[in-house]
Parts: C-alpha cells; structure tokens; sequence
C-alpha cells in the first residue's frame, strides 16, 4: 500500500507504470486519474486545494484498507495533490491491482466515491468571475453511500 | 488545546489555529462550537449552520457528541470536497 498526499507535480504515467511493475503477479490493474477541469462554458482559470495532511494521510489509509479487504487487491496507490493546480494537471490518482479486472475497477471506483466525501480536501476555483469554494454535492454521498 | 480550522470556516474567523484555555464545563465538540460562536458576530456568523461543520480529534474523524477529554488537537472544517 502506498499513500501520498503532496504539493509535488504528478506524473501519473511514471507512477502506473511502477505500480505495474510491482503487480506482474496480480493479473489485473486499475488506474484513475482526475484532472482540473475547465469547460469552454464553465472556465476555471486555476483551482487551489487546502488539506489537513495528517488528517488526510489517516482517512486514505483507512479508505485503502477497505478497499484491499473488500476486493482482496494485490496492491493499492493513493496520491493526492493540493496547492494551486491548472486546468489539465492531475489532482489525484488511484490504482488497484488484483487477481482479476471486476475487483480492480470495483476497487477504483470505491476509492474514488469515498475520498471525494471522507479525504480533508477542500477546493477553491478561481474563475474570471472571481474565486469560490466548492460545495460539496450529495451526488458525491450518494455516491459513496452505495458502497454501503 | 489547539484548534485547527479549514476553508471557508478559517476565512470566515479569519485565523487558521489558535490556543485556547476551556472552561470546565465544555465537555463535548459541540460544547466546544457553541462557546466559539458566543464569542462575537464574525463567529457566530461562521458557525451559523453548525450541523454542516465536520470535526476530528488529534486527526481522527469524530461526531459533535464526542469529548475532548485527553485530546490535544481538534479541527473545525466544512464538508470535504476532495477527489
């Protein structure tokens, strides 16, 4: 199990591949990566994430447990970027390896819902309009709360 | 004990940490949020919807009801948007 949280740029492609390497054993892996989005109708000119470090090292361990329990996944990745990040740069990436590819995904998806609502992130988009917090959707509980 | 916010909760009180001494009669993070907020009109303003705010102890999630006794640490923050 490996969790970071950091204000370091993110190379998801040198990370999959090492965690690749490592699952030559495990027959099936998963990644996701999200990225700053900004859409030519709702333009973001950059987004800031404030953490609580030792919070969310806590909560992403205990959310990569779950996950590796609950699929039984050979091995599991977490990182998580905050600080000010341009539209295209990835925010987070998770990555799941297992004996086949339904846990893998399950397991990625599961990371995802849960530390969109249970991680110490907090978003800040500045726009042309200005700067705003994000609020956080109940689409994201109910997202997670279908994991229960 | 040392209290942490995050946010717009450490925008709205204007401070990200403070120190503070409690009286003895505040025994619960919910004790603890209504002293806070009786402090003056910018907190009671930042703790307007208090039910909103999400609260951990020395770094673990924890509910309002929950003591402080023995904690070193409590942190104050609106719902995580993480991910």
């Amino acid at each position: 199990m490996d969790i970071r949280v950091t204000q370091a740029p993110l190379d998801p492609g040198a990370e999959a591949n090492a965690f690749i390497a490592r699952a030559a054993h495990a027959g099936a892996v998963a990644t996701f990566t999200g990225l700053v989005r900004s859409m030519p109708n709702d333009s973001i000119l950059s987004l800031t994430l404030e953490c609580y470090p030792e919070l969310a090292i806590n909560q992403l361990t205990a959310i990569a447990a779950a996950a590796q329990s609950r699929f039984a996944l050979a091995d599991v990745t977490i990182i998580h970027r905050y600080g000010r990040m341009l539209p295209g740069e990835p925010i987070v990436q998770v990555m799941a390896s297992a004996p086949h590819r339904q846990a893998a995904f399950d397991a990625a998806q599961l990371l995802m819902d849960h530390l969109k609502t249970d991680a110490p992130f907090w978003k800040q988009e500045t726009t042309p309009a200005g700067t705003h917090w994000v609020e956080a959707k109940s689409a994201d509980d109910d997202a997670r709360a279908r994991w229960q | 004990m040392k209290i942490l916010y995050f946010a717009w909760l450490r925008e709205r009180l204007n401070r990200g940490e403070e120190e503070v001494d409690l009286p003895a009669d505040i025994l619960t993070i919910a004790d603890l949020i209504s002293w806070l907020a009786d402090r003056d009109e910018a907190a009671a303003l930042a703790f307007e919807k208090r039910a909103l705010i999400k609260t951990a102890l020395d770094a673990r999630l924890v509910s309002h009801d929950t003591p402080l006794a023995g904690a070193k640490v409590v942190a104050l923050f609106p719902p995580m948007t993480g991910g």
